[in-house]
């Protein structure tokens, strides 16, 4: 039996790692964004990859995001796989119109004659003392659209993972990072090419008492929280979503059949926001399991406050807690 | 809010010189650049007119389909045929096209299919190209299909494929940011792509004049240091072989070209939009109709003795023929298909589109059974 090796990394690294592996493997592949090339990006997520690739394919786009994502599409129409970062999720709205009307629609309005391999990854969410627009965490606006997958990796492993599926993967994908967490710890990550798929949750966590929903940087929240809950005799099945779109339903609805409970956890606004789809498969799949209603600890509907707040509007493991009380005492 | 001309031009007064209207025939058909005397033959000239009129024919029976109630809203071309066929006709097999509603002109002389009809009948099929044919569903929302054609030729480039890619937009777009964007990315990557910009002078109801406070479109490519070219666009010699010389440049990787072709949309933005409302139909056509592409080329045909009765009455018989049988090949289309609803989202259909689909169908059995 051979033993894979691993290394330990930090998610960012992971990232560049997976981005390396890929661009080894498949030359059509290329890296572009802005600050991507000489200077690897303003997290270091494709540091030195334009020194082992070149410039041919790991290259700095002009400061233009719908340029970018355009050029992408038409780069991937034409037999490539681009993989363009958008610097900070916050500032992916002017390349809203590319996705939304060519990159997610080409498939359906060629019948398939026209396809888009692509990967959009982007930085999200706040908590880092970020200026102003750098915190946003829109997924449910990508959620919505039609013809995109969007995905959310919580740890180094899944990172690494995670995004080789989504350069794989033969349609559009949303890659979001959790840009708090890409330097908050390491894991042991295997060398070479591995894939987590697409559309499978994880249970990081086995309890009783409730299910606990989150992605992203509100992993490590609800992780700690389960701890906390833990102490007070409550045990909880914790999922870490993996993928946004397409949900990984069976995981939910399993898990709350046996909870009968469930908070939910998202840092971005409650209105519109995908906890409402996430409560949508419960009362499919589970309503008549319940035995309270489900609770979500979510950013309120404003924007993301300048930072000196920020922590205000973050779900913290105290309000979490606040709300696995609320669903126990029912 | 807008001053006709007052004041247009101060920072580039020489600007019409320095992007002179081209052209090979002027608009009595009359040849006025020599040097094409001897390059354009019988054969092309027929071959040149012929498409027009098959287009001219095509795009009045699509009119004629949509008063009848037999295709839903049209966007007709008419006055833009030299423009579409002449720039159409200058590309190689192996190049991309991305059309806009408004280029069927162009993209059935690129040898895309009639189907393109049945997409104003609501059908998707119209947007599919003859296998093989780098011919992109028409872009509806506007200039979001530059920085599209820019990466498509990008990566022509990277492959070395030596394919060009050409890009279709109105006025109008030059407005928008994508136009911007595509264009820069086009110079900075030195993509193979022509833009090729009809202005036809109106985005629906808003005149050039309205649009921009330049006087050309072509000089926008000097802020990309890119070449520009403002041709005559009822020319159609002028507008083939303008977009030749850009294509073969493309292809030689010398980077991407604006072309403007300045022509005349004669009839509404669509069959739902009456130009009554913001222009006199009746005095400004009259007026661009002494500039007719047709027209210009039946003159320029009939003093060079390439016209020939027999010749342009058999044609019409086949042209007419052949549209006819566009129309019946639309009309007996088989109904459409509830699946196409569904399956080409993804490569693979996610669980809620699949559940969805299965749930839809369930529910029109049962309506069928009751």
């Amino acid at each position: 039996m051979t033993t894979t090796k691993t290394k330990s990394m930090t998610p960012v690294q992971a990232i560049n790692d997976a981005l390396r592996t890929m661009l080894d493997e498949r030359e059509e592949m290329v890296v572009l964004g802005e600050d991507v090339g000489v200077n690897g990006g303003v997290f270091r997520a494709t540091d030195g990859l334009q020194e082992s690739f070149g410039e041919e394919r790991v290259f700095d786009t002009p400061l233009s995001e719908s340029g970018m994502i355009g050029t992408s599409i038409g780069m991937a129409m034409n037999g490539m796989l681009p993989v363009a970062e958008i610097q900070f999720f916050g500032f992916v709205y002017p390349a809203y119109e590319q996705i939304m009307t060519h990159a997610t629609r080409m498939r359906y309005r060629s019948m398939g004659e026209f396809t888009v391999p692509m990967v959009i990854r982007a930085p999200y969410g706040a908590g880092v003392r970020a200026p102003e627009i750098h915190s946003d965490s829109m997924e449910a606006l990508f959620t919505h659209m039609p013809g995109i997958k969007v995905v959310c990796p919580s740890n180094a492993y899944d990172a690494k993972g995670l995004l080789i599926s989504a350069i794989e993967d033969p349609d559009p994908v949303l890659f979001l990072e959790p840009l708090k967490l890409y330097r908050a710890y390491k894991d042991e990550v295997p060398e070479g090419k591995y894939e987590v798929e697409l559309g499978k949750g994880e249970l990081i966590n086995e309890g009783e008492d409730v299910t606990l929903i989150a992605w992203g940087a509100m992993v490590p929240v609800v992780k700690k929280t389960a701890q906390l809950a833990e102490s007070k005799g409550i045990s909880c099945d914790v999922i870490d979503l993996r993928t946004l779109s397409p949900i990984d339903k069976d995981i939910i609805a399993l898990s709350v059949q046996k909870t009968n409970r469930c908070v939910i956890v998202h840092e971005a606004q409650a209105t519109g926001g995908l906890g409402n789809d996430i409560i949508s498969i419960i009362n499919d799949t589970s309503f008549l399991y319940l035995k309270s209603p489900i609770e979500r600890v979510t950013g309120a509907d404003v924007h993301v406050p300048f930072w000196a707040l920020e922590e205000h509007f973050l779900p913290t493991p105290e309000r979490v807690m606040h709300s696995i009380q609320k669903v126990i005492n029912f | 809010m807008h001053t006709q001309l007052e004041g247009r031009g101060k920072l580039s007064q020489n600007i019409e010189e320095q992007f002179p209207l081209k052209q090979i025939i002027d608009k009595n058909g009359k040849l006025v650049d020599e040097t094409y005397g001897n390059v354009i033959t019988a054969e092309m000239a027929r071959s040149f007119y012929r498409q027009m009129l098959c287009m001219r024919t095509f795009d009045q029976k699509a009119i004629n389909l949509q008063r009848q109630g037999r295709i839903g809203t049209y966007p007709g071309f008419k006055g833009q045929e030299a423009a579409q066929v002449g720039s159409a006709m200058a590309l190689e097999n192996d190049d991309w096209m991305f059309p806009t509603y408004r280029d069927h002109a162009a993209s059935i002389t690129f040898g895309g299919s009639y189907t393109i009809l049945s997409s104003w009948k609501g059908r998707i099929e119209g947007n599919l190209p003859p296998a093989g044919k780098n011919i992109v569903p028409p872009s509806v929302p506007i200039a979001t299909q530059l920085p599209i054609a820019t990466g498509a030729a990008m990566a022509g480039k990277y492959k070395e494929l030596h394919q060009a890619v050409i890009a279709y937009f109105g006025d109008g777009a030059t407005s928008e940011g994508d136009f911007h964007e595509g264009l820069n990315f086009a110079t900075v990557f030195k993509a193979p792509v022509v833009f090729f910009n009809q202005n036809n002078q109106y985005a629906i109801s808003v005149p050039v004049w309205k649009q921009m406070n330049s006087k050309t479109i072509a000089q926008k490519s000097l802020a990309y240091d890119m070449p520009g070219v403002r041709v005559d666009g009822n020319d159609i010699f002028a507008v083939y072989y303008e977009t030749k010389k850009a294509l073969e440049k493309a292809r030689k990787g010398e980077g991407p070209t604006l072309i403007e072709a300045v022509t005349w949309r004669y009839g509404a933005h669509t069959t739902a939009d009456d130009p009554t409302k913001y222009r006199d139909q009746e005095e400004e056509n009259k007026k661009h109709s002494l500039n007719d592409p047709l027209t210009r080329l039946e003159n320029f045909m009939m003093a060079e003795k390439y016209w020939d009765e027999s010749w342009i009455d058999s044609i019409e018989k086949e042209i007419k023929e052949e549209i006819d049988n566009a129309v019946k090949a639309m009309e007996s289309m088989a109904e459409p298909d509830i699946n196409d609803i569904y399956d080409h989202m993804f490569e693979t259909p996610t669980w809620s589109i699949a559940e969805q689909k299965q749930a839809y169908l369930e529910f029109l059995r049962g309506e069928a059974h009751k």
